[in-house]
C-alpha cells in the first residue's frame, strides 16, 4: 500500500506577544493512495493549522518547527516555496469550510477557475475553459457553460461549495485536504456533497483529509480516524475500531456526544470542562482537567503506544474495550 | 440599471434645487454690497440707480426667481466689481483649478497606492513604518504651512521650482493647459503636490487597511491554496477588492479638492476659481459667490453620480441588486 502523505512529528507553533501557542505538537499520520483520513477533535485542537501546515500556508507568527511531511516521498518542509507553490492547487488542493468566503466576490467563476488551471498547466485559454466548463459539470452544477461567466453571489452556498471542490479537482490532485466542508451547509446537501466528493476520491484515486468535529460525518466516510486534542493526536486506528471501542477517555467522551448513539430523548453525555488554552500549555496530558480516570501519573506526558494491533492511543490509563 | 440610474438622477436634480435656495439665501442674507460697490461720496439718486441697475431693491424670492430664470439660461449674474457674466468669470478659471485638482488626484493615486500596498503586504517592516509615519504627518501638518515650507525649499533655497503663477500654457481643446509644457509643468509640480499631500496620505491609509484585511479573508487564502503566484494574488485577488474602496472614496475626494483648492492656488498665486473666490468675499461680489456655489454643486453632484457608476461597474454585487431594484 502506497503512502500519498506521511506526516511525523509535526510541531507548528504560533509565535504571539502573549507567548507560544502549540496549535500542532508532535503529530503523526499518513494516508495511504484512495484513502479517507478523517481528522476530528473539539474547536481549537489544531486542525485547520495542520491542513495549512500540509499545504504551506501557515502565515507569520506560525512556523513550522519540527517535524516532517513527506508527501510521495518528498519532505515538503524542506521545499523551497516556488516548488510548493507548484504542489498547491495541482498534486495537493484544499477545500475550505465556509463556502461564502472561499471565493473571490469581484471575480467570475471562469476567472477563478481558469486562473487555476493556468497557473500548473501549460494550455490555451479556451482549454483551460473547457477543462473549468467540465469540473463544474463533474461536481454536479447544471447548465456549467452558462454558470461559468456568473458572480460567486449568484450561486447558494452548496453551489459554492461545488464550485469549490470542482476547482480543488481540477488538476485531479493526490491529496485533498476538505477543512469542514460541509459544515456550513444544511444537511440534505451535505449529504449530496459527502456522496460525491467520497465517489470523485474513489474514481480518480485521490486520497482525502477529512477535517471536521462531527463524528458521524466520518463514520460514513473515513476508512481511519485521527483523534486531535489540544495540537496533539490521541488516539489513531481504522475507523470502525475506534468508534465501536475507543482507547482514549477523549474519544469516549465524543462518541458519547454524539446524538445517534444516544437513546431517544436522552440528554447528551458533554464532556464536562472545556478545552485548554493551548498558549504555554504545561506539561502532562492536556485532557487530565476533564478526565475521570486521571491520576498523578498523568501529569508526565502520555506517549502515543501501540494498545492494539493497528490501534494508537496517548494515554497512561486507556480504556479497555469492554469498557467502551 | 436603468432604473437605478433614473432614481439618482432625479436625487441629483433635488439636490440641486434644494442647494440653490440654500446659497442664494445663504449669500444674500449677508452684508450689503451697496457699501462696498458704490462709493460712498455718490450721492442717493446714483445710489438708486445702482441698487435698481443690480436689481437688489426687489424682494428676496423676485431676486431669486429672476435668478433661477436667468440661471437656466446659462445667466448667474454680472459680477458687481468686473461687470462681466460671473459664469463666464469663473468658466475662465475652471481649467486651471480642475488642471490642479486632477493632477493632484493622479498623484495621490500614483503614489498612495503603490505606498499603501506595500506597508499593507510588509506590515512589520521599518519602510512601512516610516510610511505610516509619513501619512500622519500629511494628515496632520496645515496645508498652506506644507505650502510655504515647499516655496521655501524648492523656489527660493534650491531654486529648482517656480513658486507661482501657471507658466507657460498650451491650447488643448480651446483651453490652456499648463502640464502641455515643460515650465508649466514645473510650475504644476508643486501646488499640485502641495495639494495632494492630504489625499496621499489618506489612499495610503485605505490601501494598507484593505490590503491587510483582504489577506485574512478566506478567498485570499483559498487563491494561494490554488497555487497562483504570489503576484497574482495581489495584484488580482487583493488589488481589484481594494480598488472599489479606494476608489470611491477618491473619487468623492475630487469635489472637495475642486472646492478647497482655496489654499493652495492662494499660497502659488494659482490663477483659479478658489483664488476668484477669495478676491470675491473679500469684496462681497454677490453674484459670483453664487454662481462659483451653484458650479460646485452641480459638480459634487455629477462626480458623486459618476463615483456611484463606477462603482456598480467594478463591484457585481451592486451591479446585480441594482438591475433588480
Ligand atoms: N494566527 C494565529 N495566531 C495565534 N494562534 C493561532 C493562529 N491561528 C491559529 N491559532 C491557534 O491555533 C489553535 C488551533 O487552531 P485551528 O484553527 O487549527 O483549530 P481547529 O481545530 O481547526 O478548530 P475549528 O474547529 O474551530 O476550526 C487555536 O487555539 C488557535 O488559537
Ligand atoms: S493520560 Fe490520564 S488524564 Fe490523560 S486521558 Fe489518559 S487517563 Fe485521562
Ligand atoms: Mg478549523
Amino acid at each position: 500500500m502506497s503512502l500519498t502523505l506521511e506526516v511525523r512529528g509535526l510541531r507548528t507553533h504560533f509565535f504571539t506577544r502573549a507567548g507560544v501557542v502549540k496549535a500542532v505538537d508532535d503529530v503523526s499520520f499518513s494516508v495511504a493512495r484512495g484513502r479517507v483520513l478523517g481528522l476530528v477533535g473539539e474547536s481549537g485542537s489544531g486542525k485547520s493549522v495542520t491542513g495549512f501546515s500540509i499545504i504551506g500556508l501557515v502565515d507569520p507568527p506560525g512556523r513550522i518547527v519540527s517535524g516532517e511531511i513527506l508527501f510521495r516521498g518528498r519532505d515538503l518542509t524542506r521545499l523551497p516555496e516556488e516548488e510548493m507553490r507548484q504542489l498547491r492547487g495541482n498534486r495537493i488542493a484544499m477545500i475550505f469550510q465556509d463556502p461564502m468566503m472561499t471565493l473571490n466576490p469581484v471575480l467570475r467563476i471562469d476567472t477563478q477557475m481558469i486562473e487555476t488551471v493556468l497557473a500548473h498547466a501549460k494550455v490555451s485559454r479556451e482549454e483551460a475553459r473547457a477543462r473549468a466548463r467540465d469540473a463544474l459539470g463533474m461536481v454536479g452544477i447544471p447548465s456549467p457553460e452558462e454558470r461559468l461567466s456568473a458572480y460567486p453571489h449568484q450561486f447558494s452556498g452548496g453551489m459554492r461549495q461545488r464550485v469549490a471542490i470542482a476547482i480543488a479537482l481540477l488538476h485531479r490532485p493526490d491529496l485533498i485536504i476538505a477543512d469542514e466542508p460541509t459544515t456550513a451547509l444544511d444537511v440534505t446537501i451535505q449529504g449530496q456533497i459527502l456522496a460525491e466528493v467520497q465517489k470523485l476520491a474513489a474514481e480518480t484515486g485521490t486520497s482525502l483529509i477529512w477535517i471536521t468535529h462531527d463524528l458521524s460525518v466520518v463514520a460514513g466516510l473515513a476508512d481511519e480516524i485521527a483523534v486531535m486534542y489540544a495540537g496533539k493526536v490521541v488516539e489513531h486506528g481504522e475507523v470502525s475500531a475506534v468508534l465501536d471501542s475507543p482507547l482514549h477517555p477523549y474519544t469516549a467522551g465524543l462518541i458519547g456526544s454524539v446524538p445517534s448513539r444516544n437513546a431517544r430523548g436522552a440528554r447528551l453525555k458533554q464532556i464536562p470542562g472545556m478545552t485548554p488554552s493551548l498558549l504555554n500549555l504545561p506539561p502532562g496530558c492536556a485532557f487530565r482537567s476533564r478526565c475521570d480516570r486521571a491520576s498523578p501519573a498523568c501529569e508526565a506526558d502520555p506517549p502515543m503506544r501501540e494498545l492494539a494491533p493497528g490501534r494508537n492511543a496517548r494515554c497512561i490509563h486507556p480504556l479497555l474495550p469492554a469498557e467502551a | 440599471m436603468t432604473v437605478y440610474l433614473l432614481r439618482r438622477l432625479f436625487q441629483a436634480f433635488g439636490v440641486v434645487v434644494a442647494m440653490s435656495v440654500l446659497v442664494f439665501v445663504g449669500v444674500y442674507g449677508i452684508g450689503n454690497p451697496v457699501d462696498i460697490l458704490i462709493s460712498p461720496d455718490a450721492d442717493q439718486m446714483e445710489r438708486e440707480r445702482a441698487i435698481r441697475a443690480l436689481g437688489l431693491d426687489r424682494p428676496l424670492w423676485e431676486q431669486y426667481v429672476w435668478f433661477v430664470a436667468n440661471a437656466l439660461q446659462g445667466d448667474l449674474g454680472r459680477s458687481f466689481a468686473y461687470n462681466e457674466p460671473a459664469l463666464q468669470l469663473i468658466l475662465q478659471r475652471m481649467p486651471a483649478t480642475l488642471e490642479l485638482a486632477f493632477a493632484a488626484m493622479i498623484l495621490a493615486v500614483a503614489i498612495g497606492l503603490p505606498l499603501g500596498l506595500y506597508a499593507g503586504l510588509h506590515p512589520h517592516s521599518p519602510a512601512s513604518k516610516a510610511i505610516m509615519a509619513g501619512s500622519i504627518l500629511g494628515f496632520s501638518l496645515p496645508t498652506f504651512w506644507v505650502g510655504l515650507m515647499l516655496i521655501m525649499l524648492f523656489a527660493v533655497h534650491l531654486g529648482w521650482l517656480p513658486s507661482n503663477g501657471r507658466g507657460a500654457t498650451a491650447e488643448f481643446l480651446g483651453v490652456q493647459w499648463s502640464f502641455l509644457t515643460a515650465n508649466g509643468l514645473a510650475h504644476l509640480a508643486m501646488p499640485a503636490f502641495n495639494l495632494a499631500l492630504f489625499k496621499i496620505s489618506l489612499v495610503i491609509r485605505l490601501t494598507r487597511a484593505g490590503v491587510r484585511e483582504a489577506m485574512l479573508m478566506d478567498y485570499v487564502k483559498f487563491a494561494r491554496a490554488k497555487g497562483l503566484s504570489p503576484r497574482r494574488v495581489t495584484f488580482v485577488h487583493v488589488l481589484k477588492n481594494i480598488l472599489i474602496p479606494v476608489v470611491t472614496v477618491t473619487g468623492l475626494e475630487l469635489g472637495g479638492t475642486i472646492a478647497f483648492s482655496v489654499v493652495t492656488e492662494t499660497v502659488f498665486s494659482w490663477p483659479g476659481m478658489g483664488k476668484l473666490i477669495i478676491d470675491s468675499i473679500n469684496r462681497l461680489d454677490r453674484p459670483v459667490m453664487v454662481a462659483y456655489l451653484m458650479i460646485i454643486v452641480l459638480m459634487f453632484v455629477v462626480i458623486n453620480l459618476l463615483v456611484d457608476i463606477l462603482y456598480t461597474v467594478l463591484d457585481p454585487r451592486v451591479r446585480i441588486e441594482g438591475k433588480a431594484a
